[in-house]
């Protein structure tokens, strides 16, 4: 991360804490210059809008709005954010899922930076099989390149048993197919593709699938959200990276008999949640990855 | 071999026979205790049941509802429980502790609490 950058989060979120993590080993296959140009984006996740749980998060209506006051206020823009689902909080109901929706798309719509990339998570998408979810944001998997990064985004949550499913493990092998196996590569998920921590639903069915259709590529990271905490593993050369959330804060994979959201804390108001910032330093053939918390107005 | 000899290897084959025998008999007599789970929005009835180390168990499951799922993955055990039918799950648990299952298909507002615990005693 830039300098000039941290210094501009850190007086908009307050406080900051830095992670570096190298995400890419060897870079072979550089392409043009302007292909390898550094860049950064943002990665927001778990925004779960139309929660209700003042216990949880008193200011559930103002956070997801702070957050995007907060990425509006850089210097300079990302090339792109990205919201790695569970935009909405999930409801039984259809009408009230696309007014959460709608509600959600209304408040980013805000965002400076109209470059936004949107993937669903299981409160989205589970209960439809990603039907509503669709109407608003399109496609629920896809890929884009960028700057001479491959993205791919990989849907986990659409089948409510946490399945990618074998027509999308498909599309995904055809679509690596077509990169170098020095390409590099970012996978934006949900849920974490590796046995983070079945007790608790933390996986994906198939996740090894797809980890295993990534595996002969040599650049590969993955960034998910799902469990609301960072989190940091490697699956052989594969990097995954969890983001926090931005309603509330989960505990440590099995630190706790149950899994329950972590309670506001008056003393720390947002302690727990934040978005992080990336920064594909290609060159150098690594991501830095920057954690900020969110502050109150 | 003499005549005594094989009168004695004779009834000790006879006798693993019956005691064989008796072993089927007693486990015909003695089958594998089923629990019977209710699996409903968005809990597990009994949420939590205890279990003998070493001792086979049947789980049987229910759903009073939509499509729900069991994990219990330190048994590498987990079914789908389908409306208006009965899924099992055999279990012998072999190490002593608390541990976790869930519901792992999304069935709603709720679902990321429908958990249970299963306790394995001496």
């Amino acid at each position: 991360m830039h300098e000039i950058d941290r210094r501009d989060f850190l007086k908009l979120a307050g406080l900051g804490g830095a992670v570096f993590a190298s995400g890419l080993a060897g870079c072979s296959a550089m392409g043009s210059k302007a292909a390898q140009e550094d860049f950064y984006f943002v990665q927001l996740s778990d925004t779960h809008w139309g929660f209700n749980g003042p216990v949880v998060n008193p200011d559930a209506k103002g956070t997801l709005p702070k957050a995007v006051a907060a990425v509006n206020s850089l210097d300079r823009q990302p090339d792109f954010i990205v919201f790695t689902g569970d935009l909405t909080h999930t409801t039984d109901d259809p009408q009230e899922r696309r007014r959460r929706l709608a509600e959600f798309k209304q408040i980013v719509g805000a965002l400076k930076n109209p470059n936004v990339r949107f993937m669903p998570g299981e409160h989205d998408a589970s209960l439809d099989r990603g039907q509503a979810w669709s109407e608003f944001f399109g496609e629920t998997h896809y890929s884009f390149d960028h700057k001479g990064v491959h993205f791919v985004t990989v849907d986990n949550v659409s089948d409510p048993a946490a399945r990618i499913g074998e027509a999308q493990l498909a599309w995904l092998k055809a679509d690596l197919d077509r990169q170098d196996k020095d390409a590099r590569i970012v996978v934006f998920t949900h849920r974490p593709l590796f046995d983070l921590y079945p007790q608790w639903d933390w996986a994906t069915r198939d996740g090894a699938s797809a980890v295993e259709l990534l595996m002969p590529y040599r650049n590969v990271t993955v960034f998910y959200g799902h469990i609301h905490q960072e989190h940091h593993h490697m699956t052989g050369h594969i990097a995954h990276h969890s983001a926090k959330s931005l309603i509330f804060p989960l505990p440590a994979p099995g630190s706790v008999p149950k899994r329950e959201p972590i309670r506001w804390n008056p003393a720390e108001p947002y302690r727990g949640l934040g978005f992080r910032e990336v920064d594909a330093e290609l060159q150098q053939a690594q991501y830095s990855i920057t954690e900020f918390p969110i502050k109150g107005a | 071999m003499n005549p005594k000899r094989r009168r004695l290897l004779a009834a000790g084959a006879v006798s693993a026979i019956a005691g064989a025998s008796f072993a089927a008999c007693v486990l015909a007599q003695t089958p594998e205790q089923v629990i019977h789970i209710t699996a409903r929005k968005f809990a597990f009835l009994p949420g939590e049941i205890t279990l003998k180390q070493g001792v086979p168990v049947v789980l049987e499951f229910v759903t009073a509802d939509v499509v729900m799922g069991f994990s219990a993955p330190d048994f590498k055990a987990r079914a789908d429980i389908i409306p208006g039918q009965v899924a099992r799950v055999r279990l012998v648990p072999q190490q002593i502790g608390s541990f976790d299952f869930v519901c792992d298909i999304f069935c709603g507002d709720g679902h990321e609490g429908m958990s249970g615990k299963i306790h394995v005693v001496a």
